[in-house]
């Protein structure tokens, strides 16, 4: 029975997983992360994710404030936060969130005000979207480990 | 833990023993979290000794390399570094600013040292190889770039045990002289690249096919 239970989880991962690559959302290095998670570090694809999700929500709330600023619009600040936040979406294979940030990157390089403001909605669109799938991502990981411990209980730490 | 010895690794070792690379000795520096977490595991799984630092500062802190003078107070001599990896885009200290600063110690720059960065500027890269640099990868790095970095070092270890030159793997300004004198010899480690061309991503191999291109 929990044979066919994990079973189950698999495929609902993989096709969780197909959907996203389908959509554009996640690129391989995503397949990359997975492919550093093994037994000696089994919750480092949730732990990756964890830090991104914290890093990318500080990131989004300074470029918040540097558009709610009424007077000065500080490109050059938004310019380094969108590096970072594009960078980091690179290393876990966030390939739509990343382009978004580029087409962001766009509007400040050309100083285009309106053009940032539809960009950064669109960021937090996306990013809200990238997050619950990344979720029920890590909710899928953990059911099947949960499933994989009962089977084997000599391998809990 | 490293050995005493003075190279901080033993020869005659079988170069794809996981044992032999457990002696490597790779300081990473990224000021991403996300990143910095991501290259130490590619780097542990990879069977190196990993140390992983947030900025060039630190990492010269770490060497022992603080502010004008050197300083060995404090550091850890076994924990001698056999490989720099760093992130090129940093606040403060850049990754090529780091490496200038390490090319310039006449203790540490022996050190290899490769730059790591999400963007494909050719005139980057060609700076950073002038002053040095060993591999110019382009992010998100791999765990094929790694495995790449590990065949490098250990061919580079051998040579130095034999008492050799550096490997020289792939010399293509070797063909480069022979047919053409419009191009003269470049120096070894912008050229002369430790891996496969066809089957690498990094920036440094569409450089190769650019100037072979060019050739043709």
């Amino acid at each position: 029975m929990l044979g066919l239970g994990g079973d189950r989880l698999w495929a609902d991962m993989n096709r969780l997983l197909a959907f996203l690559f389908h959509q554009g959302v996640l690129d391989e290095q995503f397949l990359q992360l997975q492919q550093l998670q093994d037994h000696s570090s089994p919750n480092f694809v949730s732990d990756v994710l964890s830090i991104y999700f914290h890093e990318s929500e500080r990131l989004l709330s300074n470029l918040r404030s540097l558009l709610m600023d009424r007077e000065f619009w500080d490109y050059k600040k938004m310019g380094i936060h969108l590096n970072q936040l594009m960078g980091s979406s690179s290393s876990i294979g966030a390939k739509r969130l990343r382009n978004v940030c580029l087409a962001f990157r766009a509007s400040v390089d050309h100083n285009n005000r309106p053009g940032c403001l539809r960009a950064l909605e669109m960021l937090e669109h996306e990013y809200c979207y990238l997050k619950n799938k990344l979720h029920e991502y890590i909710q899928i990981e953990q059911q099947r480990a949960l499933a994989a411990g009962v089977r084997y209980p000599a391998q809990n730490n | 833990m490293l050995a005493a010895a003075a190279d901080g690794f033993k020869p005659q070792l079988p170069e794809d023993s996981p044992s032999a690379a457990a002696e490597f000795h790779v300081l990473a520096v990224d000021d991403s979290y996300v990143d910095r977490k991501v290259i130490e595991r590619l780097l542990k799984i990879s069977s190196f000794k990993v140390t992983v630092v947030e900025s060039g500062t630190r990492a010269l802190q770490y060497l022992g390399l603080d502010g004008e003078k050197q300083s060995s107070i404090g550091v850890d001599h076994s924990a001698k570094v056999n490989l720099i990896m760093t992130d090129y885009s940093m606040p403060g200290m850049t990754g090529y600013e780091l490496l200038k600063k390490i090319k310039e110690s006449s203790v540490f720059r022996e050190i290899p040292v490769v730059i790591m960065s999400s963007e494909n500027i050719l005139t980057r890269i060609d700076r950073c190889l002038e002053e040095g640099a060993e591999e110019f990868l382009l992010k998100p790095v791999k765990l094929s770039d790694v495995e790449r970095l590990k065949e490098f070092i250990m061919k580079g270890e051998e040579g130095k045990e034999n008492g050799d030159k550096k490997s020289k793997k792939r010399k293509r300004s070797d063909d480069y002289n022979n047919n053409n004198n419009l191009f003269p010899s470049p120096p070894f480690s912008s050229l002369s690249h430790p891996c496969d061309p066809s089957s690498s991503p990094s920036a440094l191999s569409s450089k190769n096919s650019i100037l072979r291109a060019e050739i043709e």
